[in-house]
Formats: C-alpha cells, sequence, structure tokens
C-alpha cells in the first residue's frame, strides 16, 4: 500500500557539494602541476630521454624509447591544463578521481622524462626494481587487511617485519634459506598471536599495543644484534633466495623481468593476495571475518567466536608480516642491520588504506610506493639537481599525501580498532 | 516446542536484573512481556537466547532441562532472537545476512552463494515477507530490515522467537502489517515471545501477558480481560497517569525562522531536502517521522552541527545559516542531543565537570584563561538538587550514573543556561517511567516560561502528548503538518504521512 | 525546598569528594611497581637467553642501580637524561589528553634541535640573557609548527596522525642529513656530517662544576620543573586544557558542546611539538652542543612510554621520566660494566609499557596484589 519509490530530482547539482568543492581541489592540483611541468620541467629541457626497455642479454632486445624531453613536457603541461580546467568547467563529474589519477601519471613522467634528459636510464630496471620494493610494503599491507578486516588495527606490523627480517637471518644462518623462512613466518605469527592477546584478552588499547610491541622488536634485535651478532659474525650470514626465471614468460620483454623473473619473494606475495582474496570474499570463514569486523555483536550473537576469529585472523597476519619481513634479509642481503625495516610497515598500513582494506588494492598501492622507492634510488645515478635526501623523502611524502587524500573517502570495517567486550 | 524459564536470576555485579524469574513459553501462542526500560526483560531474552549465562536457575525445553555455552547454542535448540538494535552486518546483503554462522558450502570452504539466495527466496515465501536477497543491508529502510532479521531466525528453523520491542522504528500502518506476520508466525505453529513496553500493542497482539518490573514477574493475565491502567500499574507499581500537566498554550513572537534549508550528507545524499518552518516562543513543535528520515540532520543544521548547503535560518532575529554551536548556545538555543552517551556528556569526566560541558567558557564560571572550579562545583551540586539527579556526589563520573540520572544531567545543563529555544531529540529514548515523568514536565515547563521547544522523537506517543503542533517528515521533507490546539491529534493520518503516503 | 538548612546540607553532601579507593592505589602505585619488577625479569631472562651468565646478570642490575643513583654523578646524569624526556613526555601527555596519539616526538625533537643550534651558532655576540632564549623558543616554535603540519592533516582531511608523524620523522632524519651537508651548517674543516657549535651564550649552563668539572646537570632541569608546572595549569586550570580533555575523552560531545574540534587537534599538536622541540634545544644546548645524525637518540620514542607510564598525568610524567633516566644513565654503567648492551634498556622499557597499558596482564600475573575486582555493569 505504501509506494514512495519516486525521488525527487536531486537539486544538488546548484549547491555546494562535497563533490564540487573536491573537483575544485583536483582542478587547482592539476592546474599547479601543468605549471610546475611547463615551467620546470619543460622550460630550456633540452636533448632527448633515452629510456631502455630491455637489457643487452635478454632474449629479444627492443630498442630503446627516445623521447625528445622539451616537446613532450610540453604537452604533457597542456594535458595537464585541459584536465585541471576540466574539472572546473564541469566539477563533480564521475571522471574526477581518474583525472588526478591520470594527472600525478603525467607529472611524475614528466619529470622522469625531464630528469632523464640528455641521458639515458633504464626503464626495465625501474620496474624489476618497483616490483622488489613493493614486496615488503604489500605484505606488509596485507596484514594490515587481515587484521584491521576483524577490527583490529595492527601498528605492530613495522615490529612484525623487523621481528621477521631478524628471525630469517639468525635462523638463515644456522638452518639454511628455507628454515630461516620457516621461522621467520613462525616468529611473525608469534607476534601477531602477541597482539592478539593483548588486545582482544587483556584489552589493551590496539595503538599502544602496537607501538609498544614496535619498541620491543626494535629493542630485543636491538640488543641481540649489537650483544651476539658482533662477536658472532656467522650467525648473521643468511643465504639469499635467488631469482627464479620462469621459462618462456620470463622472456616477454618489460613484463617478463618485473613478474616472471624474480625470486620467493615477489611470487610469494602475488600468490598470498590472490589466496586472501578468496579467503576473505569467497570463503565462510572470510564471511564470518568480514563480519567480525563490522558487527562483531551480531557475529556474536550468531554464535561466531569473535575472540577466536580475531586471534585466529590477527595470527595469521603476523605470519604474513613476518614473511615480508624476511625478505628484507632473505630476499636482499642476507644480513640484519638495526632496525632495517625503516618504516615500511606503516608504509604498508598507508597502502591498505589507499587500497581500501582490499588485498588486491594493497598490492596495487604498494607498487605505487614501490615506484617512489625505487624510483629515488635510481634517480640518485642520474644526478638531477634535487638533493638526494629529498628524493628519499619520496616515499614517505607520498604516504602523507596518500593518507590525507583517501581517508575518509574509503571506509574502513566499521568496527575498526574497537574493543569487543562480551557480557556474560 | 514449549521453553521453561524456572528460577532464573542474572547480576551485573550489584545490580540484580532478573532475581528469580519464572515463565512459560508456548507453542503456537504469543507471549506478550511488558516492562519499562530497565525492567530486565532483555536480560531475560539474553538469557534465553544463550547470549548471556544465568547466575542462578535453569532453562527446560519440552521439559527436558538445558545449558547454554554461548549464543549458537540457543540457536541450535531453536530458539531466536530479534534484538532491539538490529544485528546485522550494513555492508553485507540480505542473503550474506541470513546465512551467516550457517553457511552453505562447497568444496574449499567455497561459500555457496547460489543456494542461500534460493533458500531465502523460499523462506520469503513461506510467510510472505518480500525481501530481495540481494539488496545491501544499509540501502533498506528499517521496516524491512526487521524483516530480514526474522528471516534470519527462521532460516536457522527456530521454534520460539522472541521480538524485542519489535515496534519501535515502525509507523502505525507497518506496525499493523507486521502483526500480521507475527499471527501467521504463531499459526504456522511457532512460540512468539513479544517484547514491548507500549500497552495497547500487548493488548493487540498477545494471547497471554507477563509484566515484568524491578527484574521480577510482578503480573500475569489475559489480555481481554486487562485494561491499559491495570497494566500500567502492575508495570510502574503505582497508578501513571499519560497526560502531561500543561499550561494554556499562549504562543508568542517567532523565534525561530528556517527558510527553506538544504542538508547534504557527507556523501552528498540530500538528508534534509528544502524545508521551511517556524517555532514561536511558547510553543512546542513536535517532529515526527520513522528514523533515517531526516530529522537528525534537520537537527543537527538547527544547531550548526551540520553544514545548510542553502536556505536560510533566523534566529531571535539573527541569520544564523552559518553560526558556529558556540554562537548559537549564545543566543541562547539548548539542545538535548538523541544519544547522550555519545554526543551529550562524556563518561569518563566527573558529574560537575559535565554540567559546565557548555557553559564553562561564561563569565560566571571563568575568569581569563581559567576556570573557577569552586564556582562550578557549588553550581553543579545545586543543579543537581534542582533536577533530581540521584548521586552521592557531584565528583562522580558520570559513567557510574543510570540512565534516567544521566539525562537529567544532560537537561540540567541545557536547560539551566540560559534559553529561548529548547531542542530536544529523543529526549526520553530508553528512560524509566520516572524519569521521563520529569523530563516531560521540565520541557512542558520551559513552554509554559515562554521558550519554544522542539521535539524529535520515534514514538509517536511522545510526540502527541507533548506537541502544540505537529511536523511529519519523510524522506528529508516536511510532509505533513497537525495542529493539535485546535482538536485531538489522528493518529493514524499522521501514520500515513511518516509512511509517506499524502492524506 | 523550603527547607534551606537541609538544602545547603544536600549541597555539602553532593561537594563530599569520595576517599581514594583501593582501586585509584592499586592502579597508581602497584601496577606500576609490579610493571618495573617484572620487565626486570624479563630483561634477566632474556641476558640469559643470549648467553650472559648468571653472575653477570647480577653484575650488571648492580651497574644499574650505581649508574643511576649511586653517587653524585650517577644522580647528574640521571637528571640529565631526565630533563628531554620529562619536556617530550609531557608533550605527548597532553595530546594524548585531547585524543591524539603523536608519535612524532622523535621528528619533533630532531627539527627542534636543528632550529636551536642554527640559533645557537649563528648569533655570536647577543648577550646570555637574550640568546639562550631565543635559541630555545626556535626549538619550540619548529618542533610545534613541525607537529602542526600532522595536526592540520588530521583536522583537514582526517589523515590518522600515527601514520603522518611516524612519515614526518623519517622524514625529519633526511631533513637533518641535508642540512648537516650544508656549507654554511657544517662545522668548518670536517667531512662528516657534524654542525658548527652552540656559542657559549646560547648554551644552557651546566650547575654543579663548582663541586665538580664533570658533572653535566645543566640549567635545562628550571625549564623541566617550570614545563611540569605549565602543563598541570594549562591542562586541569584553564578552559584550553577542558576543551583538550572533553576532545581527548569524547570528541562528539566536545563537538555538540560548541568546541571547534579541528582548532584544538591543531593547538594540541602544536603544544605538543613545541614541548618536543624545547626537548631538542635542551639537548643541544645543554648536553651536545651541536647536532650530529642521530642526535636525537630516540628521546622521543622513550617520551612515548614516560607519557604512558606517567598515565598522560604531569605529575606522572615527572616521575616516568626520572625513572626513564635512570634506567639509560644505568644502562650505559651496565655496558661499561658488565658488557651489557644498553639496548637491553630498550627492552626493559617497552615491557614496562606492557604491563601498565594491559592491568589485566598484570592482576593476572599477580592475583595476590590485588583486591577482588568488583564486577561492573556496562
Amino acid at each position: 500500500m505504501t509506494e514512495i519509490t519516486a525521488f525527487d530530482i536531486a537539486p544538488a547539482a546548484k549547491l555546494d557539494t562535497h563533490k564540487a568543492r573536491q573537483a575544485r581541489i583536483y582542478g587547482f592540483v592539476l592546474i599547479a602541476c601543468a605549471v610546475l611541468v611547463a615551467l620546470v620541467f619543460g622550460y630550456g629541457t633540452e636533448g632527448g630521454a633515452s629510456f631502455g626497455l630491455s637489457r643487452p642479454r635478454d632474449e629479444w632486445v627492443i630498442p630503446n624509447l627516445v623521447i625528445p624531453a622539451g616537446p613532450f613536457n610540453y604537452v604533457a603541461a597542456a594535458i595537464l591544463a585541459f584536465l585541471g580546467v576540466r574539472q572546473f568547467m564541469r566539477g563533480g563529474s564521475k571522471w574526477s578521481t581518474i583525472s588526478i589519477a591520470v594527472g600525478l601519471a603525467i607529472t611524475v613522467a614528466a619529470f622522469l622524462v625531464w630528469a632523464t634528459a640528455g641521458k639515458s636510464f633504464s626503464l626495465v630496471g625501474m620496474l624489476q626494481a618497483t616490483m622488489v620494493r613493493a614486496v615488503p610494503i604489500a605484505l606488509g599491507g596485507l596484514a594490515g587487511v587481515l587484521s584491521e578486516r576483524v577490527a583490529v588495527v595492527n601498528i605492530a606490523i613495522e615490529g612484525m617485519l623487523l621481528a621477521g627480517a631478524f628471525t630469517g637471518a639468525l635462523m638463515g644462518s644456522l638452518l639454511g634459506g628455507w628454515g630461516g623462512l620457516a621461522c621467520a613466518v613462525v616468529i611473525g605469527g608469534l607476534f601477531g598471536f602477541i597482539l592478539a592477546s593483548l588486545v582482544v584478552t587483556y584489552r589493551m588499547d590496539q595503538i599502544i599495543a602496537g607501538v609498544v610491541i614496535n619498541l620491543f622488536v626494535l629493542g630485543v634485535t636491538s640488543y641481540v644484534s649489537s650483544q651476539v651478532f658482533q662477536p658472532y659474525r656467522y650467525l648473521n650470514n643468511a643465504p639469499v633466495f635467488r631469482a627464479w626465471k620462469i621459462p618462456f614468460l620470463g622472456d616477454i620483454p618489460v613484463i617478463g623481468p618485473m613478474l616472471f623473473n624474480q625470486n620467493l619473494f615477489v611470487y610469494g606475495a602475488l600468490v598470498l593476495v590472490g589466496v586472501a582474496t578468496y579467503y576473505l570474499f569467497h570463503t565462510r570463514y572470510g564471511l564470518r571475518a568480514r563480519s567480525v569486523g563490522e558487527h562483531p555483536q551480531a557475529a556474536d550473537t550468531l554464535g561466531i567466536n569473535v575472540y577466536r576469529t580475531r586471534f585466529i585472523n590477527v595470527t595469521l597476519a603476523g605470519m604474513v608480516a613476518g614473511f615480508g619481513g624476511a625478505w628484507f634479509t632473505l630476499g636482499t642481503v642476507g644480513r640484519f642491520d638495526e632496525n632495517m625495516t625503516g618504516g615500511r610497515g606503516f608504509i604498508g598500513l598507508a597502502a591498505m588504506i589507499f587500497g581500501r582494506w582490499h588485498p588486491v588494492g594493497a598490492l596495487m598501492a604498494a607498487l605505487v610506493f614501490g615506484f617512489a622507492d625505487s624510483l629515488q634510488q635510481k634517480l640518485a645515478l642520474l644526478r638531477t639537481p634535487i638533493p638526494s635526501e629529498f628524493l628519499a623523502m619520496a616515499p614517505y611524502i607520498a604516504t602523507i599525501i596518500v593518507v590525507a587524500g583517501f581517508v575518509g573517502r574509503s571506509r574502513p570495517p566499521a568496527a575498526d580498532g574497537k574493543p569487543y567486550v562480551k557480557e556474560r | 516446542m514449549d521453553v521453561e524459564l524456572r528460577g532464573i536470576t542474572k547480576r551485573f555485579g550489584p545490580v540484580t536484573a532478573n532475581d528469580n524469574v519464572n515463565l512459560t513459553i508456548r507453542a503456537g501462542e504469543v507471549l506478550g512481556l511488558l516492562g519499562e526500560n530497565g525492567a530486565g526483560k532483555s536480560t531475560m531474552m539474553n538469557i534465553l537466547s544463550g547470549l548471556y549465562a544465568p547466575d542462578e536457575g535453569e532453562i527446560l525445553i519440552d521439559g527436558k532441562p538445558v545449558r547454554f555455552e554461548g549464543p549458537g547454542d540457543g540457536i541450535a535448540a531453536g530458539i531466536g532472537m530479534v534484538h532491539q538494535h538490529f544485528m546485522l552486518v550494513p555492508v553485507f546483503t540480505v542473503a550474506e545476512n541470513v546465512i551467516l554462522g550457517v553457511e552453505p558450502t562447497g568444496r574449499l570452504d567455497y561459500l555457496d552463494i547460489a543456494t542461500a539466495r534460493r533458500q531465502v527466496r523460499d523462506i520469503n515465501e513461506k510467510y510472505g515477507l518480500q525481501v530481495n536477497p540481494d539488496a545491501l543491508i544499509e540501502d533498506l529502510p528499517v521496516g524491512i530490515q526487521q524483516r530480514v532479521e526474522i528471516l534470519k531466525v527462521l532460516f536457522r528453523s527456530a521454534e520460539v522467537l522472541i521480538l524485542d520491542e519489535p515496534t519501535a522504528v515502525l509507523t502505525p500502518q507497518e506496525v499493523e502489517e507486521f502483526f500480521g506476520i507475527v499471527k501467521s508466525l504463531r499459526d504456522a505453529g511457532k512460540a512468539v515471545v513479544f517484547i514491548t513496553h507500549k500497552l495497547h500493542e500487548i493488548l493487540a497482539i498477545s494471547d497471554r501477558i507477563n509484566v515484568l518490573r524491578g527484574g521480577r514477574i510482578t503480573g500475569e493475565g489475559d489480555p481481554k480481560s486487562l485494561t491499559e491502567n491495570q497494566l500500567a500499574e502492575m508495570m510502574v507499581g503505582r497508578p501513571v497517569s499519560f497526560d502531561v500537566a500543561r499550561g494554556p498554550f499562549k504562543p508568542g513572537d517567532t523565534l525561530l525562522e528556517v527558510n527553506d534549508i538544504v542538508v547534504l550528507r557527507d556523501n552528498d545524499e540530500v538528508a534534509v531536502d528544502h524545508v521551511s518552518f517556524h517555532v514561536r516562543s511558547g510553543e512546542v513543535v513536535g517532529i515526527a517521522g520513522v528514523q533515517g528520515n531526516g530529522q537528525s540532520e534537520l537537527i543537527e543544521a538547527l544547531t550548526g552541527l551540520m553544514h545548510v548547503s542553502s536556505g536560510e535560518i533566523d534566529f531571535l532575529d539573527n541569520d544564523i545559516t552559518h553560526a558556529s554551536v558556540r554562537e548559537r548556545h549564545r543566543l541562547g538555543m539548548a539542545h538535548i542531543p538523541e544519544d547522550r552517551h555519545k554526543s551529550g556528556m562524556i563518561g569518563n569526566f566527573t558529574i560537575y565537570e559535565n554540567m559546565v560541558l557548555d557553559s564553562y567558557y561564561e563569565d560566571r564560571f571563568s575568569n581569563g584563561p581559567n576556570i573557577k572550579w569552586p564556582e562550578v562545583l557549588r553550581t553543579a551540586a545545586q543543579y543537581a538538587i534542582d533536577f533530581d539527579v540521584r548521586t552521592p556526589s557531584v565528583y562522580l563520573k558520570a559513567d557510574n550514573l543510570s540512565g534516567g540520572n544521566q539525562q537529567k544531567m544532560v537537561v540540567a545543563r541545557e536547560l539551566e543556561r540560559v534559553t529561548k529555544l529548547v531542542i530536544a531529540s529523543q529526549p526520553t529514548r530508553g528512560l524509566d517511567v520516572g524519569s521521563i515523568e520529569y523530563i516531560h514536565g521540565r520541557l512542558m515547563n520551559s513552554r509554559d516560561e515562554g521558550d519554544g521547544v522542539i521535539i524529535v522523537s520515534s514514538e509517536l506517543d511522545e510526540i502527541m502528548s507533548l506537541s502544540d503542533r505537529v511536523l511529519v517528515m519523510f524522506d528529508g521533507r516536511i510532509v505533513a503538518e497537525f495542529d493539535a490546539i485546535a482538536g485531538p491529534l489522528d493518529k493514524n493520518a499522521i501514520g500515513l504521512a511518516m509512511a509517506g503516503v499524502a492524506a | 525546598m523550603s527547607d534551606t538548612t537541609s538544602q545547603s546540607s544536600l549541597t555539602e553532601k553532593l561537594l563530599q569528594r569520595a576517599a581514594p579507593g583501593r582501586a585509584e592505589f592499586e592502579d597508581l602505585v602497584v601496577v606500576p611497581i609490579f610493571a618495573v619488577i617484572v620487565a626486570l625479569i624479563v630483561g634477566a631472562f632474556i641476558m640469559l637467553a643470549t648467553a650472559v651468565d648468571i653472575t653477570t646478570i647480577g653484575r650488571s642490575y648492580v651497574a644499574l642501580l650505581q649508574g643511576s643513583l649511586g653517587s653524585l654523578n650517577a644522580v647528574s646524569e640521571t637528571l640529565t637524561a631526565a630533563i628531554p624526556l620529562v619536556l617530550a613526555g609531557l608533550g605527548l601527555a597532553l595530546g594524548f589528553r585531547a585524543g591524539l596519539f603523536n608519535i612524532g616526538a622523535e621528528g619533533q625533537v630532531v627539527v627542534g634541535g636543528i632550529a636551536a643550534v642554527i640559533v645557537g651558532f649563528s648569533m655570536p655576540g647577543l648577550p646570555w640573557i637574550i640568546h639562550m632564549p631565543l635559541a630555545l623558543l626556535a626549538g619550540a616554535v619548529a618542533g610545534g609548527l613541525y607537529a602542526s603540519i600532522a595536526g592540520y592533516l588530521r583536522a583537514a582531511t582526517g589523515a590518522h596522525e600515527v601514520i603522518s608523524t611516524i612519515m614526518l620523522n623519517l622524514i625529519s632524519y633526511r631533513l637533518l642529513d641535508y642540512m648537516l651537508g650544508l656549507s654554511w651548517m657544517q662545522r668548518p674543516g670536517r667531512s662528516d656530517p657534524v654542525s658548527k657549535s652552540v656559542v657559549s651564550s646560547a648554551e644552557l649552563p651546566r650547575l654543579l662544576t663548582d663541586i665538580d668539572p664533570n658533572l653535566r646537570l645543566h640549567a635545562g632541569i628550571f625549564l623541566m620543573i617550570a614545563a611540569v608546572i605549565v602543563v598541570y595549569w594549562l591542562l586541569f586550570k584553564t578552559k584550553t586544557g577542558f576543551e583538550f580533555r572533553a576532545s581527548g575523552e569524547n570528541p562528539y560531545a566536545a563537538r555538540y558542546a560548541g568546541i571547534r574540534a579541528s582548532l584544538i587537534i591543531v593547538l594540541a599538536m602544536g603544544t605538543a611539538g613545541a614541548l618536543a622541540g624545547l626537548a631538542g634545544a635542551n639537548q643541544v644546548l645543554g648536553v651536545l652542543d651541536r647536532t650530529t645524525p642521530g642526535f636525537s637518540a630516540g628521546i622521543g620514542f622513550n617520551a612515548i612510554s614516560v607519557a604512558l607510564l606517567g598515565r598522560s598525568h604531569p605529575i606522572g610524567v615527572l616521575f616516568a621520566g626520572l625513572l626513564f633516566g635512570a634506567l639509560e644513565a644505568g644502562g650505559r654503567q651496565m655496558q661499561v660494566d658488565a658488557g651489557v648492551s644498553i639496548d637491553l634498556i630498550g627492552i626493559i622499557q617497552s615491557l614496562i609499557i606492557v604491563f601498565i597499558a594491559a592491568p589485566l596482564l598484570v592482576r593476572a600475573i599477580f592475583p595476590w596484589g590485588f583486591a577482588r575486582p568488583a564486577g561492573r555493569r556496562e
């Protein structure tokens, strides 16, 4: 008898909507980028930028991509200006997000062309490095997704990575690579379990618990590395997992070296992201886990054990982070240094937010950070006028921008960070 | 399936929520359980559904004692509960919510949503519930969400359905429809426990009535032979008058003039859609409507908590459309928020700190940058006495007060400022009858002294008993206005307007 | 209501303050003491696990005690170490009270230190009465502004301050590296990253050199005491402090009460950063005389622990800072005497915080230390 589905045409068009405001900000950013690209990267830039797309020993060698730097950047600036003006003119259209993403990508490309002008630069090397450097961030982000999906904020990822790196080095030196890896995963899981006990059983504030675990791991690893590793150097000398080239696929130009000629950790991260996606969104226990993160009381009334679900998922998250931590030692240098994770765990959290609490999203976001990370490394070789310290800040600044720009626009699990107190 | 509770006692710390309760539930019967807020109804049903463990007593199903270790056991035994606050995951679909905990799965733990969807459709058909299994919960109106709750219980083949205050969020017409569903459940042989504090509803739907007061069963009876007044006395323990004492209606100048305002939510949805109205001094304007039709946003716009996208608000001849919360307070606006725990008080602050939460900056309480705490303490004690806030000391944390006393504390703080306009949102939600009467009296007092009063409530009875004028909101608009002075209000007409049907 | 005498006696009754109960005593005294004891015991186990023998463990704890309290020099070292911890800890405590989890004290210490050293070496010839306060002020302002970035981002965009302050920490290290390489900043004739030294007119004077020229205790201790008093006054006696605490306890209710949340966030972050910046300036002007990479030495992170241990109360922070200062001074002695790495202190400190922040855990370990918990009604 009640039939009221006909909505009025929303009169929001002429109103000061959030979208319109956002479009204005985007338009402003894009035009600022256009000005930057035109004046700094375009004006007075001469020569061609040569980008290597393959390496001499590759199966198929394709010629370098040579871009005339000045003209390219003027065109880039024009496109940016067009996108920016369009935001002002037709604000709030659904192209906003795409425009800003494309615009930022163009700006980065213009920057690269400017930096490379008159020199040559191995693009394929950088893409490969991007993938490698994305690994700890993606795994940190995945650990974040797994624990925040059950509403446990996991600031301790940094500590879990560090613990994984340390254990990987120590046990890898004693038991070999695989043994070290297994121990790293177990130790990561142990810290996940500890975090879960602190916040679930002892109802400690989740952020404090995370910070404390970070401090504790930092303390223990630093203590052991100065107390034990200094005198007994053989304990800190683990074998490294080398790259395995997948036959045929590894020979595809550009994509091959990036995806199919990597070590265990890259493949592992990709597989884990797939498995986690299946688990969270296509299985019974995934559904239950997500319900615990969204509405624990509802889950409880349906006989789902909220505490146990949190314990299991946070422990799994710790194991993922432990695996990611092992990358630092078993995946790169085989040696542990104090505080060698350098904030990657926190960048992983930013990747999780950027990736909207979805494993695949976190991986994509991690690639963006991995790109920033490898970019600053490679650029140091090009001797740009920008001091290397500022380039080194790039991933951190990118993290701040991402967190500031995307928080509030993506929605965390509803119960995120809230303890669940069961009444009995 | 018959269920019997025998000698159930449950304590929370020093408070005894259930004291030696005995209760029998029979198949094919609707048992009405009446009691005011805090009487222990919900506790009892949470025990029955396995969510709480009783301290003493036992539960018998078909004569055999059972022990529940958790809510899963209650469901397994065939007892399903529809909670007062819906236990639905907003970002899940109907089907996902229904199957949660008893999911059909394939290999590799694969979630078989197709089967779930089919099963949901089957139950839909059997009981005439009409719910789309693929809709997201957050997109559904509350009336439909309630049906999802019932679906959940039926999906678990419950024989006993406990409905905790199920009509609180429904329009009068939806209540009628809902009663139809309850009757069809009963006729299908289910046992239904209908919990409420609304007298006419319990008389309309129950086959048998039990009354709970202070954690004990204080009355039992046949709805055919009981009157509302008898039930009320059993429920409260003393004769209750439903009329609120008020002076003659003497409206004065217009205080608040709302002119064509639009308020947007964060996601650009229109929450308040070109609303205009006014409030005069000495008048109570009630805003009725089903929860979620823009009332909360309208109030937040009036009090300066939400941005007004277009239109104008004038208060005492000042344009306050974009004025800050504090400027509005200073002009004499008082606001009793709808959720006292979330936004009305600070639980971890003392009573005296809460009493000056929005007046600490006034000259009487401050001196330069400093707060005059001795003055605050004295005033807070005075307020507590004036507003009957029962506490041993003003140094007590607000969390340690009972709900009624917390609300009285909030009301004291708001009304003790110099007020011209009192905005009260759900002022008595979840309170006991004594506190309700007291707060209603205070609000009427403000009206009789010449303040304008706006009352928003999801309880239509409350709106009708307090208002001089009733506005009905539906889908962000004011769709109807009723005058209570000219003649008695027509509940049916208001109900239709709440459902968006033009009168 | 007619009987005014009974009315006033009722008022009197309501104004009675309940005597502090056993619960408060346990919370403020018993739990911290147990926390310290357990942390020391676990620390011993960790030493055992890394093949340190029992006598060395005993020796190291004796050294810990001697190095922190055993002599005038030890006490001086303890106080010297405590000053920056208390200053930065007060800032963090203030942030916690306002609901902000500022992990960025480390970065604010670094930035404050940089600003102080620049003012300290670049203005020779100023009288100390102007120069020293100016250098301190520069540190405070720099730290405050740096922290305000995170505050602004939180208020304007909702970016969580935990992540943004951590990133600001990492950025501050790079900034320090960069600045130490600048020609006007680097000490002449040095190729390693060391800044010029602070001129004596900007230094915080040492107080006990008359007794023994090696005693490092400096005038920063007065700064510390003043800061404790000022923060106490600010938090509990002023309108601003009331607003901080209200926003921290329940931001929704604070907003409903007309408190401007975004202003409070920026203000609280700024004040917290100023105190951390002051801690950095204090190190540079009182102890180090110059900046080097890593001069912040984890003060900002230890200050988190200090603020948590001090229950975000200025007096508590003072005592917690003194304890942590003692651990640090003693830890150095321990490293010298027993050859146990000072990193052990970091472990002990984090363990203390675990037990402080999870009183239920301490209760589970020491059930006999507590009255039976009275059930609470939720």
